[in-house]
């Protein structure tokens, strides 16, 4: 059994003239999740439809769980389980037939169809309402029961489209909990598309950014934040006027300078920048209560490398 | 062929699982009007007349073609055919158990209305005994409207594999079966006058012809079938 869950070559997707997808090469080690981050239409469906065979690579190549997506994507889909850019229930029925009827397509047999069933549902608070035809539910009710479904099987590999989209805060945190736990203690591996860059830090190991068909970079949350290059220190404190911001802005070693409540956000371009800042801070009559170090976020990362791509 | 059932059933369970009467009531007004209406309006003669094979080899193609529109156009509207494309299901296991599930609802809701017809002229119309199709007429209502529905079931399926709504589907699904309907009428009637001279003394007996029919009928059946295995492609379908 290979090592990796995932591993691409080169994959491009072409529709006409459009390229959906550039040159695609990327490596996901097994029982990890994975976050593909990237604004809408920048490939992310693209890539989940061609890992899971649905569509055929316009060149490149990629294994999915060891088997070729050109080649064995039965085997692929046999192994995986999807949760797509719309739930893909069958609203018409209730949600217990609607897990019924997946485990059947994955010939799961009866009795433990039924207690798999059970737990999902019940994990996922579902259970009381299994009778309930899908039709009336709100959005974030039908996620949570296409994510049962997804589950069911107990797939190796879960791809999973916006997965909290939709849903209430605590039932997102109880989603991103759920799926850790799975990760962690099956061995599950969940690649999973976000535009939440939060979600994306607290819950992947690994995150790749995505823009306009191309890969921009692969690394941890941690490394990626490390990427942006610089230093940041935030600035807590009192009497910040809109010229201060302006005089900062204009300093030199100063790259960017915002404000976000009472704090003040500085990116310099080193940290030999810092006690100037401060220095001309406090001489312009700003009250300073703290001064730290700040780590440039996921969401920072994610634009900076979206706005520098040509 | 599990896996085709399964899909059968789900096709079943859209159709006819929801609770209440959605979905319900055009079945049950088709097997009042052929089981109960047309019977007591027509007498014995519903079930003892030569052509009521004819009459009823055709229903069970109008009842497919209701339901066929649906398979693929359907689940494309209503966003669940990628997901059902994603399972481990097989193209084979998708197809056949949505063709399944047509003609099984159609030979269904036939078989009914016929066992109520039956039941109909014999309570309204008491006579000596019980008034029953022949052998012959049964046999030949269910290989023709097996074949027939199978016809309609592949034509439906490249229609709807190809639309983008059930609405879509359902058009061009109704003007192609005018042209099956009235395409073997057209082509006898504009045949050159020595080839209807021929065919009509022909000496072929009713029997020859509904097997020469049938035989036809299955030849085409089987190309249809080659043909919708041939177009059925994962990729083509999303990229709809």
């Amino acid at each position: 059994m290979t090592s990796r869950a995932i591993s691409t070559k080169g994959l491009c997707r072409q529709f006409g003239a459009v390229h959906a997808l550039e040159d695609l090469t990327l490596e996901i080690p097994r029982g990890i999740i994975f976050g593909f981050l990237g604004p809408n239409g920048s490939g992310k469906t693209t890539t989940i439809r061609l890992l899971l065979g649905l569509l055929d690579p316009t060149s490149g190549s990629a294994e999915v769980l060891g088997y070729d997506t050109r080649t064995n994507a039965a085997a692929i889909r046999e192994r995986s389980g999807v949760l797509l850019e719309h739930c893909g229930l069958y609203e018409r029925l209730t949600a217990e037939d609607n897990l019924d009827l997946f485990g059947r397509f994955w010939r799961i047999a009866p009795a433990a169809r039924r207690a798999r069933t059970r737990e999902l549902l019940t994990n996922l608070e579902l259970w009381d309402r299994r009778d309930q035809i899908v039709a009336g539910w709100s959005r974030g009710m039908k996620q949570k029961l296409a994510i049962a479904r997804a589950l069911l099987h107990r797939p190796e590999l879960v791809f999973l489209d916006e997965p909290t989209a939709g849903l209430d805060p605590v039932a997102a945190v109880a989603l991103r909990d759920h799926l850790s736990r799975l990760s962690a203690s099956e061995g599950v591996t969940i690649f999973l598309t976000t535009h939440n860059l939060a979600e994306a830090e607290r819950l992947c190991a690994l995150v790749g950014v995505v823009s306009n068909g191309q890969l921009l970079a692969v690394a941890p949350p941690a490394q990626l934040g490390a990427r942006r290059g610089g230093t940041r220190i935030e600035i807590t404190g009192s009497g910040l006027t809109d010229p201060m911001l302006a005089m900062l802005n204009a300093l030199g070693g100063v790259t960017a300078a915002r404000a976000d409540g009472r704090c003040l956000i500085v990116d310099l371009r080193a940290v030999a920048d810092v006690p100037s800042v401060v220095a001309a801070l406090v001489s312009a009559g700003f009250q300073i209560e703290s001064v730290q170090n700040g780590s440039g976020s996921l969401e920072d990362v994610f634009h900076a490398l979206v706005e520098a791509q040509p | 062929m599990t896996d085709a059932v399964a899909v059968a059933r789900k096709e079943w369970l859209e159709l006819l699982g929801t609770p209440g009467w959605q979905g319900k009531q055009g079945i049950i007004l088709f097997v009042l009007a052929f089981g109960v209406v047309l019977p007591l309006m027509n007498g014995p003669t519903w079930i003892t007349s030569p052509t009521i094979a004819i009459t009823w080899s055709w229903v069970p193609m109008f009842l497919v073609a209701t339901v066929i529109s649906d398979a693929f156009a359907g689940e494309r509207e209503r966003h669940t055919l990628e997901t059902l494309l994603a399972t481990r299901l097989s193209d084979s296991a998708i197809l056949f158990g949505k063709i399944g599930a047509a003609i099984a609802y159609s030979g269904a809701v036939t078989a009914v209305s016929l066992i109520l017809g039956v039941v109909t002229v014999n309570l309204a119309h008491r006579q000596d005994g019980l008034v029953l199709y022949s052998l012959g007429v049964v046999t030949l209502i269910c290989l023709l409207g097996l074949l027939g529905a199978l016809l309609v079931a592949a034509i439906g399926v490249l229609i709807s594999l190809r639309s983008a709504t059930v609405r879509q589907a359902q058009q061009t699904l109704s003007g192609a079966i005018v042209v099956l309907a009235a395409g073997p009428i057209l082509l006898v009637r504009f045949l050159p006058a020595g080839w209807q001279h021929r065919l009509a003394s022909s000496g072929l007996s009713g029997e020859q012809v509904a097997l020469l029919g049938m035989t036809l009928l299955v030849a085409i059946d089987a190309g249809a079938l080659t043909m919708v295995r041939a177009r059925f492609r994962r990729g083509r379908l999303i990229a709809v």
